[in-house]
């Protein structure tokens, strides 16, 4: 990428493609709304309000009800995410062995709170409860991989791997 | 006792490598890449597998040998590295490893009290069979009890041996299954529908999920049986969110499921006919509740509504609809294999049978165990998992999540069922067990639970909503050491107010990790309150921070990071902290590398 392109690397024209290829898929079906989000999600990495509009207008059910969905679900995110995504295990094995050291590493480390993305669009933090590996608490997730029997010095070593990796 | 770990009938050896949720986070991919390139350098005659959960998440990553003469080896704690000694010294000159055995048919294994007291019914596939082979299932006697029960059995008398055998739902509750198929079966209407419980919002639990991704068919049999006992022809399996590798794996089964003929039309030739959908959830803890979790099928936002009507009468699009737990349809095929009475021959009282624990915390075998209900806490955490890590004291284990309670070390002699769980405070709950140290601060695990209670409240009731995050200041403050005397009775009045004033379990259940702390830890809030001491030494704003003179080498690390400069110190000299200007950031404990700083 040259240096003086922007810093965002976000879609300024709305494809509607994929969200109606979704829409399709579930056309007749009744109690649809969830899968319709989920798979929406799992195409723009995030639920554009355009996209909602598109659901909206080919499912009949009022947009605002759509949103009272998206925003009771923790899973929907209503703004985009970065390249990736670093989830802490805030389960109770793992805050019995700690895990609020983690996530303040993890936080310090990446310069952002829980729930937000890096400045470089790199990175968004969350935290979980039980990743299903509590013997190995604590425990955190990047993407598809996790990582196991963490401390400080091992989240900044990994962020560290990561950023010279992309 | 029996043997946990059937060899299904070989030819030829087999490896087996473990690829449950913790045996892939402790890299078991990578170990079973390099098996496979091993194996074929040395161009041996074995079958390569996986499976899923065994249990010893502790000893992650498993690898078993599956000898058609000798039987099972696990080896635990497997690297790459390992494995060329594994195959040249066992699988070719037959030599076992001893001190990497975890346990095996021939020779003691250094886990053999972890097995020894357990009893694996819903788990008796889970890290056996390979989960994504419907042949292993049906080798393994899966499918059969569906087979039986059309064939023989009228739904009634499928309903009658459920409740003979005294099964209980596992999700929490302990309903009796048999009645809930009852009830569901009176209720007239042409659609039904029998609903899967994989919400699993125990922070701190993965019976469930290690049970779908290590047995699938297992609850599609399960479910199937239900259909059929209460007249559905179809069946949702609601899944948390978070599961990816279950939900995969699920909807496999039921693709390979409907290809045999195990579900769709007709089933196995009698007029039974159902199918099986699988609904990932979005991440709300309260749509586990059975009415909230009705809502978000239907598609709307996740929230418990008043009963009754119960589900049994009006469940999912208003249908008559009967929803147990994974673990409760995991029960089911073998309760119809094997007979009520072998069942129920197993537990004590009201509670029969066994129970799937997630055993976890400061315990040495953590990991998924299946215990006979009526077994004790001390055997559950002593014999099967080994005792306490690093040889501390145990001080208390926590059962229920958060709608549970911590039990003492003084009633480590509870028996393991619903009524004498219940009688501590706590609940059996759905199988989460984490068990704490001298070093768990009781106050911190109460805030913990209440913080998760008072995020996931769905926000109807004014006193769930409110009520839990007014607890939640309360308990910040004391952890922070700013606690009144007065705090104490107010936590006890606001749990009165929300335990009746609240819809669903949520509301009516989360007061009980702070009224159980309060029963039997009650010193160590007023440590907080009164001395505005830690006694376990967690909270951080309860510390002092101070440097021993004797070990301290003048680095001047720590001064450097300290954020508010209260570290004063010539280089090669011993530093000091300012007390009056410390934040208690715990940042110069972290930093020396010469354990100079400590803290209490
Ligand atoms: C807040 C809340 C969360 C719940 N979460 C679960 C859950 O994750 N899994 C589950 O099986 N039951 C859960 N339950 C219990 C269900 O409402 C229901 O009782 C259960 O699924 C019935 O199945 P069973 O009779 O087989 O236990 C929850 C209840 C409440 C109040
Ligand atoms: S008790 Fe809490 S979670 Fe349950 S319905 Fe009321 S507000 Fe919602
Ligand atoms: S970091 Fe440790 S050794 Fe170094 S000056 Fe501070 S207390 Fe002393
Ligand atoms: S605890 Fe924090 S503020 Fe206090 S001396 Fe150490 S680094 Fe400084
Ligand atoms: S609590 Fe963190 S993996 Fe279970
Ligand atoms: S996940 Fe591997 S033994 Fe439990």
């Amino acid at each position: 990428m040259a240096t003086d392109t922007p810093q965002t690397t976000r879609p300024v024209e709305f494809d509607a493609n994929p969200v109606q290829a979704v829409l399709r898929k579930y056309k007749g079906e009744k109690g649809i709304l969830i899968p319709v989000l989920q798979e929406t999600q799992d195409a723009y990495g995030y639920l554009p309000s355009a996209a909602l509009e598109e659901i909206a207008t080919a499912t009949g059910v009022p947009l605002a009800q759509i949103y009272g969905v998206a925003t009771f679900y923790a899973q929907f995110r209503l703004r985009p995410v970065g390249k990736h995504m670093v989830r802490v295990c805030c389960g109770t094995a793992c805050h019995v062995a700690g895990a609020e050291r983690i996530t303040d590493a993890m936080s310090q480390t990446l310069d952002v709170a829980p729930g937000e993305t890096t400045a470089d669009d790199l990175f968004t933090l969350e935290t979980v409860a039980c990743l299903g590996c509590c013997s190995l608490a604590p425990v955190m997730m990047i993407d598809e991989e996790t990582f196991g029997r963490l401390d400080e010095k091992a989240v900044r070593k990994i962020v560290k791997d990561y950023r010279t990796e992309s | 006792m029996s043997h946990p770990l059937q060899p299904n009938v070989l030819t030829r050896p087999k490896i087996v490598v473990g690829l449950g949720s913790c045996g892939i986070a402790a890299g078991g991919k990578k170990v079973y890449e390099a098996l496979v390139a091993e194996v074929a350098k040395r161009k041996l005659d074995v079958d390569i597998d996986e499976t899923g959960c065994i249990g010893m998440c502790f000893r992650e990553v498993l690898v078993e040998i599956r000898d058609p003469q000798r039987g099972s080896f696990i080896y635990g704690d497997m690297t790459p590295d390992r494995l060329p000694r594994i195959l040249d010294e066992h699988v070719l000159a037959g030599r076992v490893i001893p001190e990497w055995l975890a346990r095996s048919d021939e020779l003691p294994g250094s886990e053999d009290a972890f097995f020894a007291k357990q009893k694996r019914i819903v788990l008796r596939h889970c890290g056996v069979n390979n989960p994504e082979s419907l042949a292993e299932y049906q080798a393994t006697g899966g499918y059969a009890a569906l087979a039986k029960v059309l064939k023989e059995m009228t739904p009634e008398q499928v309903i009658e041996v459920i409740t003979q055998s005294g099964l209980r739902g596992r999700g929490g509750a302990g309903f009796p299954t048999g009645i809930k198929w009852k009830f569901a079966r009176q209720s007239r209407d042409e659609t039904k529908y029998v609903v899967c419980n994989g919400d699993e919002g125990d922070p701190g639990a993965f019976m469930d999920r290690s049970v779908l991704e290590g047995d699938p068919h297992n609850i599609l049999e399960g479910m199937l049986i239900a259909g059929y006992a209460i007249g559905a022809r179809f069946g949702y399996i609601y899944c948390r969110a978070e599961y990816p590798l279950a939900v995969k794996r699920l909807k496999l089964a039921i693709e390979v499921a409907r290809q045999i003929g195990f579900l769709g039309e007709r089933i196995l030739g009698s007029a039974f006919s159902f199918d099986i959908k699988v609904k990932e959830g979005a991440g709300a803890f309260v749509c586990g509740e059975e009415t909230a979790l009705i809502a978000s099928i239907e598609g709307q936002r996740g929230m418990p509504r008043l009963r009754p009507p119960f589900p049994t009468t009006a469940g999912l699009w208003a249908h008559p609809t009967s929803i147990n737990n994974v673990e409760t349809f995991g029960n089911v095929p073998w309760i119809i294999l094997n007979g009520a009475e072998k069942f129920a021959e197993m537990g004590v009282g009201k509670s029969r049978g066994t129970k799937v624990f997630a055993l976890a915390g400061k315990i040495v075998r953590g990991g998924l165990i299946e215990v006979p209900m009526g077994i004790t806490l001390r055997e559950i955490i002593y014999e099967v998992g080994g005792g306490i890590q690093g040889g501390k004291a145990f001080k208390a284990v926590q059962m229920g999540g958060p709608s549970g309670g911590c039990i003492p070390a003084a009633l480590i002699d509870t028996s393991v069922d619903y009524e004498s769980v219940t009688q501590t405070g706590a609940i059996m709950g759905s199988g989460g067990m984490v068990v704490m140290d001298e070093t768990t601060c009781m106050v911190d695990v109460a805030r913990f639970f209440l913080n998760f209670t008072q995020k996931e409240s769905c926000g109807k009731c004014t006193f769930c909503r409110l009520g839990t995050k007014r607890m939640l200041e309360i308990l910040t403050r004391i952890t922070e050491g700013y606690g009144r005397p007065e705090d104490i009775p107010m936590l006890e009045e606001l749990s009165e107010k929300i335990k009746k004033g609240s819809l669903c379990g949520l509301g009516q259940t989360a007061p009980n990790p702070v009224l159980t702390t309060l029963k039997y830890f009650r010193h160590e809030y007023e440590a907080h309150i009164n001395d505005k001491k830690c006694p376990a030494h967690r909270c951080k704003k309860l510390l002092t921070y101070r440097i021993i003179a004797d070990k301290c080498t003048g680095c001047t690390v720590c001064a450097k990071h300290c954020p508010v400069h209260c570290i004063s110190g010539e280089r090669k000299q011993v530093h000091v902290i300012d007390q009056a200007a410390c934040i208690r950031c715990g940042e110069c404990l972290r930093r020396c590398n010469f354990a100079a700083v400590q803290a209490d």
